[in-house]
């Protein structure tokens, strides 16, 4: 019985952080399928964003949840920025290695991580909200439960939030004409130019918005972890393994990922241990890449094709 | 030597070729044979299939269903560079010129296939360049190349790996007239000069039935037909899928 | 007289330990030319083959590890690393290799900077191994004195530009830069790109993984944080090539010039000391965006004119 337990218990955890690796993945995915750019600073985005919330607990009281709505904003027009005059200059010129954007954004994290560690020291820092230990109990609603299972309130509180702010994105992305023509120049560039879609304002928006959506994930992680400056490396593997597991560039793909991830992270905490976390994602990472490339998104496809 | 050509007169045997692309059937239950020294034309609308026909026989794609036949050996699951290596060479409809280096050490990077040291490529690079008029050519970037001189680039890094069979893919395609003739004379003196067997795809139909002996016309992924150019001509099929085409669009 | 360039610069360098120069100054030009090697062995798989890594650590480290561990294990001196991280560094090549050679582009950029973290985490975890986060220490130093030291690292430096001249005018050389334009082309045209972007990975990773077999002696010790780093070593070397010159001969030479020299003078700054990685991922990004092929810029297809002048000559005088 006690197996069972920890196993739903697992389970559910997992499920809960997929949720919000989702919502790290989903920036990363739209940045790469609308520029073919991989951001390697994107943890990076989001631990400013976490520090951002920090400092406005500690100086201004203000809640991690409720700063959602001042870090994301502030990050997508950081994004904004990064693209228009970064990325943009990057992607004219023609050089040897076509990996330029790539190494430019390796250098947007140096830069963020190490003033971060500068600025704030290496020390581990937290936010103690009053619900952080608050949980709801199975044992509460059916009091004869064979098994005992705690839904911690900050992490469901995290996980409901970014199902919704995932599902606004899924609206924003097929019901308006912006979301349309964003995906219109993910998926042809110079068809999109030719029909009359201001590519380079759309490359804007999405950077923009892929930095707010890590902005929301790196404040709704506040409650739940603890912050230090090379936290921004650590997502960003966790960004980059989920689109490859997902499918790079898919939105769909990057949202079954981080469900996959975060259960597959999960288990391996509970059964094997935490050391080699780090391994098994990369080991995960690797072992997509060789033998389904395409990620899941590809099986999906293949299937959907074979009816 | 000449008892072996009497006997496999077919240098290519493309058997019930299939490719699917997932649920998308590009090329369905194709054959035809490549006889040796011959120009053989590939034509059909777009879409038909005939890029994809190229992929299949160069080793890019293995086929779904089917089989090719170089010689007599089944050459279907090899790898492009294997099956270069046995004498097939091609061009690409997108030209791929290996764009930082110059004309020569285009061709000088594909004879090093035959030749085993630098000098021996070099020459045979410099004699192919000749043949297709581009020697005066030879040191500029061939990045900087105009379409005309890019595409028989192509064909000469094709023909310095010393192939039997070489496939061209739209050589004509977006060339002025001038430059027409010249290619025009270039394929001729290919299968002349060197006896190389040519399978051609183009869609300039007065090019095709000028340089062919025979021509076998695709449409959507199916041959429909199969003879000499006056044959093709006034085969109602062959009219109708371009005709159709031009209806329908 | 640019012929003798080559000769003229080797030869200076020889008579430099003899200048009576600094310890200091010895030491960063020590640093200088190790940091020429990996360049260099980078610039084969990466300027010239075109598959970019951003995991060289793990060589690095691996030929670091090499030498540590013959000492840590079997007693022996950690310079018998050099010749046995020949094999070493062959064999995980030819096993990152296939991992990853499989992969284009940025897929692969990203593999190997998989394959770099987890050599460093396995190294970490590895504890009865690798000594874990202590790391190696080898008590006894072959000598004080830089002098020698100076001598082996530039014999390396000298025989990898040798190798890569000779590689890259050949047969090979041609192979690896035709990958590097259009592999599918290549591909069609004969050549094994496969097999040849696994040579050029092999060359490379052997040459690393020397490069960090002295390393070892040197510095006498290292733990995975020293030599399996992602951003101090992967990237660095990357900003190395790149700030020289991808694929040309004497590009990496200068990228580690600088890049020594720059590291130093930032580390030696009062208040910008802790932030050097800051004032580097400026300076990457500059780079990036002013000059992207770097100081040695230009013509890549020109390295062949020394070699092509001289067989005219010959043939001229024949």
């Amino acid at each position: 019985m006690a197996q069972l337990e920890l196993f739903f218990q697992t389970l559910i955890s997992g499920f809960l952080l997929g949720g919000l690796y989702a919502l790290i993945a989903l920036g990363m995915a739209l940045i790469m399928g609308v520029m073919r750019v991989i951001n390697l600073a994107h943890g990076d985005l989001m631990m400013v964003a976490m520090y951002i919330a920090y400092g406005l607990f500690i100086f201004l009281g203000i809640d991690p949840y409720v700063s959602v709505f001042i870090a994301a904003p502030t990050l997508f027009l950081f994004g904004a920025g990064v693209q228009k005059f970064l990325l943009t200059p990057v992607m004219k010129v023609e050089s040897i290695l076509p990996h330029n954007q790539v190494i430019l954004t390796v250098g947007l994290a140096m830069v963020l991580s190490n003033l971060a560690t500068v600025l704030f020291t290496g020390n581990y820092r937290s936010v103690p909200v009053k619900y952080a230990s608050s949980a709801w109990y199975l044992t509460d609603i059916w009091k004869d439960s064979p098994i005992e299972l705690s839904l911690s309130m900050p992490w469901t509180l995290s996980f409901v939030i970014a199902v919704i702010i995932t599902i606004a994105l899924w609206l924003f992305l097929s019901k308006t004409d912006t979301g349309k023509s964003i995906r219109a120049t993910a998926q042809d560039f110079d068809a999109s130019l030719l029909m009359g879609v201001n590519v380079n304002r759309m490359r804007m928006l999405t950077f923009g918005i892929g930095s707010a959506l890590v902005a929301c994930a790196g404040c709704l992680f506040v409650p739940i972890y603890y912050l230090y400056p090379s936290l921004g490396r650590q997502f960003t593997n966790v960004g980059f393994v989920i689109t490859v597991i997902g499918g790079m560039g898919s939105t769909n793909g990057a949202v079954i990922g981080g469900l996959i991830l975060g259960i597959f992270e999960s288990m391996t905490a509970s059964y094997i241990g935490m050391g080699w976390a780090p391994v098994g994602r990369f080991a995960v990472f690797v072992a997509v890449l060789v033998f389904l490339p395409g990620g899941i998104v590809s099986i999906l496809r293949k299937w959907r094709l074979g009816k | 030597m000449a008892a072996k050509e009497g006997i496999l007169m077919n240098l290519l045997e493309v058997k019930k070729v299939s490719m699917h692309f997932g649920g998308l059937a590009a090329l369905t239950d194709v054959s035809f044979e490549l006889k040796k020294q011959e120009i053989l034309g590939l034509i059909g609308p777009n879409g038909a299939g005939k890029t994809t026909m190229f992929n299949v026989i160069n080793g890019f794609y293995p086929p779904t269903k089917g089989d090719v036949y170089l010689r007599g050996q089944k050459i279907s699951k090899l790898k492009p560079h294997a099956i270069c290596k046995l004498g097939v060479s091609r061009t690409f409809q997108v030209v791929k010129p290996l764009q930082r280096m110059s004309v020569l050490d285009n061709v000088i990077a594909s004879a090093f296939l035959r030749k085993k040291n630098k000098v021996l490529a070099e020459e045979t690079a410099l004699e192919v360049l000749k043949f297709t008029n581009l020697y005066d050519d030879r040191n500029i970037v061939s990045k900087g190349l105009p379409l005309g001189k890019r595409k028989r680039l192509e064909i000469a890094r094709a023909l310095a790996t010393l192939p039997e069979i070489i496939l061209l893919d739209e050589s004509f395609a977006g060339l002025n007239p001038t430059e027409i003739n010249e290619q025009i004379e270039i394929v001729k003196k290919i299968r002349t000069a060197r006896g190389i067997t040519i399978l051609i795809i183009e869609h300039h139909m007065k090019v095709i039935m000028s340089i062919s002996d025979r021509i076998v016309v695709l449409n959507y992924g199916q041959k429909i037909a199969e003879g000499t150019p006056h044959e093709i001509g006034h085969n109602p099929s062959v009219i109708e899928a371009y005709l159709g085409e031009e209806h329908g669009a | 007289m640019k012929k003798f360039l080559p000769l003229i610069i080797f030869a200076i360098l020889v008579i430099v330990p003899l200048m009576g120069l600094s310890t200091y100054t010895m030491h960063l030009l020590i640093l200088v030319l190790t940091w020429s090697v990996i360049g260099m062995a980078w610039n084969i798989l990466g300027g010239y083959t075109g598959q970019v890594s951003f995991g060289h650590a793990a060589f690095f480290g691996m030929g670091a590890y090499t030498s540590g561990m013959l000492y840590l294990h079997f007693g022996i001196s950690a310079w018998w690393g050099l010749p046995v991280s020949i094999v070493v560094l062959t064999a995980l090549s030819l096993i990152i290799g296939y991992i990853c050679l499989r992969l284009r582009g940025a897929y692969f950029a990203l593999a190997t900077l998989a394959l770099g973290e987890i050599c460093r985490v396995t190294a970490e975890n590895l504890v009865k191994i690798t000594g874990g986060n202590m790391g190696i220490l080898i008590n006894e130093r072959t000598w004080v004195e830089k002098t020698w030291f100076f001598y082996i690292i530039l014999l390396i430096a000298a025989a990898t530009y040798i190798l890569i001249r000779i590689v890259i005018g050949s047969k090979l050389g041609y192979c690896f830069v035709a990958i590097r334009e259009d592999q599918d082309a290549a591909e069609s045209l004969g050549i094994d790109t496969t097999f040849y972007k696994t040579i050029s990975l092999c060359l490379s990773g052997v040459l690393t993984g020397i490069a960090g077999a002295f390393y070892m002696n040197y510095m006498g010790y290292i733990d995975p944080s020293i030599v399996f780093p992602l951003f101090d070593i992967s990237i660095v070397v990357v900003m190395v090539v790149m700030i020289g010159g991808a694929a040309t001969f004497w590009g990496p030479v200068i990228g580690s010039i600088i890049m020594v020299f720059l590291a130093e003078v930032i580390r030696s700054l009062p208040y910008i000391g802790a932030a050097h990685q800051t004032i580097f991922g400026i300076i990457l990004i500059l780079i990036i965006i002013f000059l992207p092929n770097g100081i040695v810029a230009g013509n890549f297809f020109k390295f062949l004119t020394p070699w092509k002048m001289k067989w005219r000559q010959k043939k001229a005088s024949l």
